[in-house]
């Protein structure tokens, strides 16, 4: 029996029988009324409940992530600070080592040179005046009137000579004795340039010192909001991830390009080395070989930058004692330097297997040879890139630390704004359970509507009569 | 438990790269039969630039042989030069060299042949390629596809060729076939059908000018 059939209550009259069934069905549904409106009402209840919940656990999820993003956020800016603030130090403690190390030889110079000046001021006092009585004597003689004694007169003669001789003569010695003074002056000249400068390059080194306390002083005050937690300084610290996320990923893409380049320049002579027709996978085993070298010449690159002390990405490289860091720098810059000379190599190979493939094609498309001009050029070209590549990856390291530690911070705030959003849509759909299962209920009804509304009619007549009843009794 | 550690991580790695490496070859091996009937014979300076196309695009490791078509081919005489490319590129090349010169000798002094044993060249084809063990296999056969066998010689038996790409190259129209352009479709539709019921894959190429689309699958 099909299910037409079953439903046909009234033979050959599928529009009765259809009646019959929409008024047995809106019974039921009558009927079942209350029970169907918990049942919908449940519903939307366990569907709300279940998303408002789902909402708080991913919220709280967020919430812990943010707290996690902002210690690490927080770490990371401290550590940062800290090693700004070591490096200033290490700055300072040179310049003390340099300069104020000197300082008692300084002084000891300084001490000299003033001794010398102070001799050579000594040196260049005046003399004292003529003794007063001999120009008493000098005045007693011209004060004699002439007598007209010629013998008197040729004394006074006599002794005026010797006096104009005498003052002449003391008058040269005045100008002698003025004359080696002002040498000792002058010789004093450049003891008093020396003293100056030395005064001066004390005073620079003073002055420097007085900027690289600011500098720590700035960096004490970033540190000490660092460490109170501030609001301020997590701003601050996300803004300079954010950038450096950003930069140090345009750099590494610039080094992915360096690396791509490096990578055609050695694939093809590797296939002279590990041959052309081995696979792993579906890769050549020349390509694959060529991408180890690269990778092996960027790690060397990322230990030679550890041990240099550039990089912190190995704290294990970082704490090894100074000897063996020092071995680690010669080792892996001896490993990198064989390995730009086997690059530089390859790169050489290169051109000759692409000159003889081309020579080989050219014979075979019978065209004639053509000599390209300066042949030479690419290959010296090649040849220095494959040297140069390899030192120039190296410093990948730096950007890749600076990318790793800043997608730290980026990857935290992503994911929280996804937990923020799945959160955000779990409340949004619990939301939409409840008001729709209470517009089921509605709907419900609206479909019920002819028995409701003989109820409520029914309901309203019976009630009427209720109350006509009570006011005939009273 | 340290030095146990180190042995666990080398056995690690090594059942990694082994896991990683590919068994299946990826080499070429590509077989070109060349008609040297009376008919044909004045093709074959197209054959030639067929296999210096074949010389410049196959790479180390790759296979090529080249025979002719003659009264019997199935016969290792009838094969012009044949060799598997060295895996080293410089090699390769000098090896590509020597085989250019094999088959301009031979293009130069070739004598026509009375019959045409297509099918003997195929078995002869599909044996040399799967001694090569290549991974994808490609016969190429420059012909007019028209078979004549000399009396007694037996070939119309089913040719087992799995996994084999049967390209025909420039098959020219016969005068007959301008006649009756129908016998020329049905020399094509007897050799699709006998290569798919073979197992192989079966193409058509008449334009030499595109002879990039001749080592494509399928």
């Amino acid at each position: 029996m099909s299910t037409a059939e079953l439903l046909s209550v009234v033979p050959d009259s599928p529009v009765l029988s259809g009646l019959i069934l929409f008024v047995i069905a809106l019974l039921l549904l009558y009927l079942a009324r209350a029970p169907s409106h918990r049942a919908i009402r449940s519903l939307g209840a366990v569907l709300h409940s279940a998303m408002r919940i789902a909402s708080r656990s991913v919220l709280r999820t967020e919430q812990y992530l943010v707290e996690r993003n902002r210690e690490v956020l927080l770490a990371a800016g401290r550590e940062a600070v800290e090693r700004s603030i070591e490096r200033e130090f290490q700055r300072v403690d040179a310049v003390v080592k340099r300069d104020l190390s000197a300082y008692p030889a300084l002084q000891l110079k300084l001490s000299e040179q003033i001794t010398l000046i102070d001799e050579d001021y000594r040196e260049s006092t005046e003399l004292p005046p003529p003794p007063p009585a001999w120009v008493g004597a000098v005045e007693a003689v011209a004060n004699i009137q002439p007598q007209g004694d010629g013998t008197v007169a040729d004394i006074l003669m006599e002794i005026q000579e010797s006096t104009e001789k005498q003052y002449k003569k003391a008058m040269n010695d005045y100008r002698d004795s003025m004359g080696a003074r002002h040498a000792l002056l002058k010789r004093m000249m450049p003891h008093w340039r020396k003293l100056a400068e030395t005064l001066y390059k004390v005073g620079k080194n003073i002055t420097g010192l007085q900027e690289r306390a600011k500098v720590i002083d700035r960096r004490m005050d970033e540190y000490e909001q660092i460490r109170a937690r501030s609001v301020r300084a997590q701003q601050t610290l996300t803004s300079s991830s954010m950038t450096q996320f950003v930069i140090s990923g345009f750099v590494l893409l610039i080094a992915f390009g360096g690396a791509v380049i490096n990578f055609n320049l050695i694939a093809l002579p590797m296939s002279e080395m590990v041959g052309g027709a081995s696979y792993i996978g579906k890769y050549p085993m020349a390509s694959v070989a060529a991408m180890v070298i690269i990778l092996l010449e960027v790690s060397m690159g990322l230990y030679l930058m550890e041990s240099i002390r550039i990089t912190n990405l190995f704290p294990i490289i970082g704490s090894m004692d100074d000897r063996m860091r020092k071995k680690m720098i010669w080792i892996t810059f001896a490993i990198l330097l064989v390995l730009a000379c086997v690059e530089s190599s390859l790169a050489f190979m290169r051109e000759q297997i692409a000159a003889d493939t081309e020579a080989l094609r050219q014979s075979l498309t019978s065209s004639e040879t053509i000599q390209p001009v300066n042949s030479w050029i690419p290959t010296v070209g090649q040849m220095v890139m494959g040297f140069i590549l390899p030192f120039a990856l190296t410093f990948v390291a730096i950007p890749l630390e600076s990318f790793v530690n800043a997608s730290r911070t980026v990857g935290g705030v992503v994911a929280a704004m996804v937990l923020r959003w799945i959160a955000f849509m779990f409340r949004l759909l619990g939301n939409t359970a409840k008001y729709a299962s209470e517009f089921l209920v509605d709907v419900y009804d609206v479909l019920i509507f002819p028995p409701l509304w003989i109820e409520k009619y029914a309901f309203h007549r019976a009630s009427e009569e209720q109350v006509h009843s009570q006011e005939g009794g009273i | 438990m340290k030095k146990y550690l180190v042995i666990l991580t080398i056995l690690g790695a090594c059942l990694f790269f082994v896991s990683c490496s590919d068994m299946s070859s990826h080499s070429r091996g590509v077989y070109l039969l060349m008609d040297t009937s009376g008919t044909y014979k004045s093709e074959l300076k197209k054959a030639c630039g067929i296999v210096y196309y074949l010389l410049g695009t196959l790479k180390p490791g790759d296979s090529l042989g080249v025979a002719r078509i003659d009264t019997g081919s199935f016969s290792e005489k009838d094969i012009i030069a044949k060799k598997t490319f060295d895996n080293r590129p410089s090699v390769s090349n000098q090896q590509k060299r020597l085989f250019k010169e094999r088959v301009d000798k031979f293009v130069g002094s070739v004598k026509g042949s009375p019959y045409t044993d297509i099918s003997g060249g195929i078995l002869q084809a599909v044996e040399y390629l799967n001694e090569t063990g290549a991974g994808k296999k490609y016969i190429l056969i420059f012909s007019d596809l028209k078979e004549d066998l000399r009396k007694g010689y037996i070939r119309n038996f089913d040719i087992e060729m799995p996994g084999v790409h049967v390209v025909a190259l420039n098959v020219t129209k016969l005068r007959s076939d301008n006649v009756d352009p129908r016998e020329y479709l049905n020399r094509l539709e007897y050799w699709q059908k006998r290569v798919q019921d073979g197992g192989a894959t079966w193409r058509v190429v008449n334009d030499l000018e595109r002879l990039d689309t001749i080592l494509v699958d399928g």
